[in-house]
């Protein structure tokens, strides 16, 4: 398959180099070059510099032929809108994007838009760890817990 | 009537003022510390600290009563995620996003918000009128941009110059409402005869502009990105 990563961070990266294991098909954005040097020597995929709410740098990146798409910029807003942008524009099939803040996690995963909040999944796993329980599924760590959202 | 104002840049702040000096009740929401206390000199408790992408800050200033909201940061995505959560989490019966980049105009669209304000697009269209003499100018767009307002000169060349308006076929669902010829304007009716140098303001559906050009140029332009 064909996958689209916005994001060359740590996470973007490291799904790029996963992912080409894999032997699919790659392009990454990021708006700054220097980002790309986290793919290293052996990445063969595509590398596109631009802004990814930019629908013109999604295309060049093969959106349009995308069956994944992978918002993992550090800003919420952007992850958010390229991903809205995959799904409802391109009808991309697998679309997820990375939100820091839980509570818009949690407002766009009731719009229909698959979301992963890494600060869920981070608190959970170390309190888990701390209290020596059993880790749980992804989902439940992805479930907004009730002090954060009345407080 | 409550409005709640994303983002205290300039925009935001002389919108603030106009709003305020309206005798409107509003907040204006500014993540910033230095900008805020700027806003808080000037505004009062109507100025409030805070991400107007985050729920609850949005709810804080009020969302759940505001009767319109206008997101007016510098970045796009900020002004789209602004306004879905107050669309689709607070019911906000009214929001409107100011846009950077002109394409975006039609992907929030696509994403809910109908109402979007372009300064580039403003621009480039006020240059479009000076540097396009002969062509369909967009005024604006009515009912929700299914509508289009237009403008066009006609030329000597156009061929329905010296025609009957009732004698023209025109593209489905386009009318021509207004003709202003010298310094005064009249009500388009099938008697009237078009002649070259008219002004026409015309509304026309947004898929049939090309059309419409067709029928008042003969000619089909393309249009610009």
């Amino acid at each position: 398959m064909h996958a689209v990563i916005l994001g060359c961070g740590r996470v973007g990266a490291t799904l790029a180099l996963m992912l080409q294991v894999d032997s699919h098909s790659i392009s990454v954005i990021d708006r700054d070059r220097e980002a790309f040097r986290r793919l290293g020597q052996r990445f063969r995929g595509k590398t596109i510099l631009g802004i990814g709410i930019d629908e013109d740098v999604l295309k060049r990146a093969g959106i349009e032929r995308a069956q994944a798409f992978a918002a993992c910029t550090s800003g919420d807003n952007s992850n958010i809108m390229s991903a809205q942008i995959a799904k409802v524009k391109y009808k991309v099939p697998r679309v997820i994007a990375r939100i820091y803040d839980p509570l818009r996690a949690e407002a766009y995963k009731e719009l229909g838009i698959d979301t992963i909040s890494p600060t869920l999944l981070g608190a959970g796993l170390c309190l888990d760890f701390f209290l020596e329980r059993p880790w749980r599924t992804v989902a439940e760590y992805q479930a907004l817990p009730e002090i954060l959202a009345h407080s | 009537m409550y409005v709640i104002v994303v983002g205290g840049g300039k925009v935001g702040y002389y919108l603030t003022k106009a709003l305020v000096s309206a005798g409107l009740e509003v907040t204006v929401i500014e993540k910033q510390r230095r900008r805020y206390e700027l806003l808080q000199e000037e505004f009062g408790d109507a100025a409030f600290l805070g991400d107007g992408c985050e729920v609850r800050t949005l709810e804080q200033a009020g969302a759940p009563r505001a009767d319109l909201l206008a997101a007016v940061t510098g970045d796009d995505e900020d002004n789209l995620v602004s306004c879905q959560m107050a669309k689709r989490k607070f019911k906000v019966k009214r929001v409107i996003a100011r846009i950077n980049n002109p394409k975006n105009e039609e992907t929030f669209q696509m994403l809910g918000i109908d109402e979007t304000v372009s300064s580039t697009k403003l621009i480039y269209s006020l240059i479009e009128q000076e540097v396009e003499v002969a062509d369909v100018i967009p005024l604006t767009a009515l009912r929700r941009g299914n509508l289009e307002l237009v403008e066009v000169a006609l030329p000597d060349t156009s061929p329905i110059v010296n025609r009957r308006v009732r004698d023209i076929a025109l593209p489905q669902n386009c009318t021509l409402a207004l003709l202003v010829r010298g310094n005064g304007a009249q009500v388009i009716d099938g008697d009237t005869t078009l002649r070259a140098g008219d002004l026409i303001v015309a509304i026309t559906p947004s898929g049939h502009v090309q059309e419409f050009r067709t029928a008042m140029l003969g000619k089909a332009i393309a249009t610009p990105p």
